[in-house]
């Protein structure tokens, strides 16, 4: 586990580790029956594409959850996230191949807040494209 | 068709109580290839001070999603799930979410307005446990095309 970050060492401007995700298939099979949001265009591509989808595309809370990971990873205790919002800006299309889709996430601080909260910025980005926006988390350090 | 406006304020206090389990939280934290041991480890949860392992901060999907279709699909919101996509999510964490809560959740459909030709619906959601506020979430969700013009 990494390290506790505690308030006093942290600036605006500090930048959080960047993690990349790979999103396959597979992935969003196991989302689907762990979260029990089995919505057909998570996993069929051929009804995911009559609808007007270019692809079967990954459950945005997938991407939220793996968008998180870089400021539980981060903060050391994933119960220090108190807020976490987040706007779908473009749906991630999950091809039927080896690779998947490649999640780009990087997040920094962007206000030191009273009682040892910061509010943290959150960018995701698949091929260059911001799949999120407005993404933010407020975390409680020690 | 355009949703029922009548409907804002609405509020669905029905849902089943969940009870959180600590194998629900290891297969969801599997699913989402998150290893910290704060979710399936008790020890490594008190070092942190919590008296248990804990969900990840967006565990409470898995509620708010069972909970949420008591609004979704009311035949007389007149909301057409396929048109469905999800828009805007916030969770405010009270307290991390812990085995052993039994969670209600009270739905309520705090906003209905259009967006372009959309419709955009907000869902605010409160999970408590035994009275105690654990987690609010508030989900929006975008019905494509549907806004009266």
């Amino acid at each position: 586990m990494a390290a506790i970050v505690k308030y006093a060492d942290v600036e605006v401007g500090t930048t959080l580790p960047e993690q990349t995700f790979m999103i396959q298939r597979g992935d969003l099979i196991r989302y689907a029956g762990a979260s029990g949001d089995f919505n057909i265009i998570h996993w069929n591509e051929r009804v995911a594409t009559a609808v007007g989808l270019p692809n079967v595309i990954a459950h945005g809370m997938f991407t939220m959850a793996e968008a998180a990971r870089v400021v539980t990873d981060w903060a050391g205790d994933p119960g220090a996230v108190e807020e976490y919002t987040v706007r779908f800006s473009k749906p991630i299309s999950v091809p039927d191949d080896d690779k998947g889709a490649e999640l780009v996430v990087e997040a920094q601080v962007a206000e030191k807040l009273d009682d040892n909260r910061v509010s943290v910025t959150i960018e995701a980005r698949v091929a260059g494209e911001k799949v999120l926006t407005g993404a933010r988390a407020i975390v409680r350090l020690r | 068709m355009a949703l029922n406006r009548d409907y804002i304020g609405r509020v669905y206090p029905g849902a089943r109580v969940y009870e959180v389990g600590r194998e629900k939280i290891r297969e969801f934290a599997e699913a989402i290839g998150d290893t910290n041991p704060a979710y399936t480890d008790p020890d490594a949860a008190n070092a942190l001070g919590h008296p248990d392992v804990i969900a990840p901060p967006t565990f409470a999907t898995v509620i708010t999603l069972q909970a949420g279709g008591q609004a979704v699909f009311d035949p007389e919101l007149g909301l057409d799930y396929s048109l469905v996509v999800h828009g805007e999510q916030t969770y405010v964490h009270h307290r991390p979410i812990r085995p052993g809560d039994r969670l209600s959740t009270s739905v309520t459909i705090s906003d209905i307005r259009d967006a372009g030709r959309n419709e955009v619906m907000v869902l605010t959601m409160e999970l408590t446990n035994d009275g105690e506020k654990v987690c609010t979430a508030v989900n929006t969700i975008v019905s494509r095309g549907t806004a009266g013009g």
